[in-house]
């Protein structure tokens, strides 16, 4: 067996009394593509936060149950900041931060302490090349990152979550703004990062799940429905009825 | 022109049309006749047009009694006007002679009174819309700002006598005079800059926080480079108030009548007693018989004149920092 990078065991989460996840478990391997689906409200986006801690800055949450990487509970992780750097995060809608290519970036290397001039450049120019995005910016680093069209944002945002080389990469539904050619590119892209690092994929488009994920978890209402392998979830006979039908999409 | 005959429009449309505009009566074989005006359509405009120019009536009705205000005052301070009047002390029981002492007050008053409020109102509001969670404690701050903003300015006029003048022991000077002006305008600045800081939008915050950013890290190098031109802009807006108030300067450091040399920036001393613009136009307009009959409304004009040249800077710096803005 692979070795578990995340352990989730009886997760549960509360917004002030409306529940988001009721008691969720299931493991996560290292260098796997997990695909989370799931409808709107089924706790996907809550399962990221409360993974990189950033639950915890909204108000009025209470999480219970554990969340372990590499073995260890990530809510008695003292260095949060820490915590959040050894997993990218990127979110549904891009966020060019209102700073220059260069400095989006450089972003989280600076936060983490000082770099050297010529390590940040290397850092720069990985990053950007992963996301595929080096092309197309490169002679133009100093230029807003808030003035780059949806779909450059998005890669822009896919560097920075890999600037501060993260074990686990977390994307929620990436796509959703960005057009079905840049889509494509950046599940390519997806396809060479696996060997570096473990991917958590939300997305809603199921058929994103089947090209990419090893694994795909099927999320409804709060709890998961099924975890198995790719194939079997996009199987004939997965293992729960409704599976079956929200993949195939006559659900409801 | 083209020729709308020849349009075709889908036999859907125009049954929709038929049954809308039912007023017109008749057929729509001739599709010219789609954009011809109903009596609904004309009342519409009539009331569309009645409303832009009663709402445009009350905007000039707003500006009028500004340009009359300053009109009047320059034409009635022009005979008075000059560098000399500005750059002199009252002379005469202050009958004659120029502004220096109360000009020169006013500006200590200000910067004073700034230096204390922008810093405290600044970081306060910082505190209150970054790190503040939602409990008692931040809904009684919240509370006191809004409340704090309401108080009369005579009020805070007996405070700064007995908390400042009195209690503190500092005695009528500037600096008691000028710390009452700076309670009375930090409400408004934590006000003004805790919209500055909600204005930059909260994903730039959580695109941070996920990078692995402290609070701080975020503030200083996303919200607050942002948010720097309402801050400033709310800060500046601030000094008209605390150049205009008289009543909470009278009793805790403001003079009817100082002497002070000509000139000389530095003639205060933040323990003394300073004259005020303020203070000084109600004395010579009430207190004071036969005063040159510019002089009054030279200071009136100094005082609005330094006020609107303030503002005017304000409003130029924050369409500076507008044309940067990045995003």
């Amino acid at each position: 067996m692979e070795k578990k990078k995340i352990e989730v065991s009886e997760l549960r989460v509360r917004y002030g009394n409306k529940p988001a996840l009721n008691g969720v478990s299931f493991d996560v391997y290292e260098n796997e593509i997990l695909g989370i689906i799931g409808p709107a409200q089924s706790g996907k986006t809550t399962l990221l936060k409360v993974i990189n801690r950033t639950l915890e800055l909204t108000r009025g949450t209470t999480v219970e149950g554990t969340v372990k990487l590499d073995g260890e509970d990530v809510h008695t992780i003292t260095d949060v900041y820490g915590l959040r750097r050894r997993i990218g995060m990127v979110l549904p809608l891009p966020v060019g931060l209102p700073l220059s290519i260069y400095d989006n970036v450089a972003f989280a290397p600076r936060t983490a302490g000082p770099r050297k001039k010529s390590e940040l450049d290397n850092i720069v120019e990985r990053c950007l090349k992963q996301a595929a995005l080096w092309d197309e910016v490169k002679d133009r680093l100093d230029s807003l990152g808030t003035k780059l069209s949806g779909g450059q944002q998005q890669r822009l945002t896919i560097a920075r979550a890999l600037s501060h080389q993260p074990e686990i990469l977390c994307l929620d539904e990436f796509s959703i703004a960005v057009d079905p050619v840049t889509t494509m590119r950046i599940e390519e892209v997806l396809k060479t990062l696996r060997t570096e690092m473990t991917i958590l994929l939300v997305t809603n488009l199921v058929q994103q799940a089947k090209r990419l994920a090893n694994r795909t978890a099927f999320f409804l209402n709060g709890a998961l429905v099924e975890i198995d392998a790719t194939d079997v979830i996009f199987s004939d006979n997965p293992a729960n009825q409704s599976t079956y039908d929200y993949v195939n999409g006559n659900f409801g | 022109m083209g020729k709308p005959d020849t349009v075709q429009y889908p036999s859907a449309m125009k049954n929709m049309n038929n049954t809308t505009h039912a007023t017109t009566g008749g057929t729509r074989d001739n599709s010219s006749t789609l954009f011809t005006e109903t009596a609904i359509g004309r009342r519409k405009r009539w009331t569309e047009n009645g409303v832009r120019i009663f709402f445009f009536l009350m905007c000039c009705l707003m500006i009028l009694p500004l340009l009359l205000i300053i009109g009047y005052l320059l034409y009635k301070a022009l005979p008075v006007l000059s560098f000399e009047f500005l750059f002199t002390n009252p002379k005469d029981n202050m009958r004659a002679g120029g502004l220096w002492a109360p000009f020169l007050g006013t500006i200590y008053l200000v910067v004073v009174s700034l230096l204390v409020s922008a810093p405290i109102g600044v970081f306060a509001a910082v505190y209150l819309n970054e790190y503040a969670r939602d409990n008692w404690f931040t809904r009684i701050v919240n509370l006191a700002v809004v409340n704090l903003a309401g108080v009369p300015s005579i009020v805070h006029a007996l405070f700064g006598v007995g908390a400042f003048v009195l209690f503190a022991g500092l005695g009528e000077s500037v600096l008691a005079a000028s710390l009452t002006l700076a309670i009375m305008t930090l409400p408004v600045i934590i006000a003004s800059t805790k919209e500055a800081l909600n204005a930059v939008p909260m994903s730039f915050r959580e695109a941070c926080w996920n990078l692995g950013a402290t609070r701080w890290q975020t503030i200083r190098r996303i919200v607050l480079p942002n948010a720097i031109s309402g801050i400033l802009t709310g800060v500046i807006l601030q000094v008209s108030r605390a150049a205009g108030e008289t009543a909470p300067i009278m009793f805790t450091g403001a003079v009817f009548y100082k002497t002070i040399a000509e000139g000389d920036v530095f003639a205060y001393n933040i323990t003394d007693q300073c004259m005020a613009l303020s203070l000084h136009l109600f004395t010579i307009s009430t207190q004071v018989p036969d005063v040159t009959e510019g002089i009054p409304y030279g200071t009136a004009i100094v005082l609005v004149g330094s006020v609107l040249l303030v503002n005017a800077a304000a409003i130029a710096l924050r369409v500076y920092l507008r044309t940067r803005k990045k995003w």
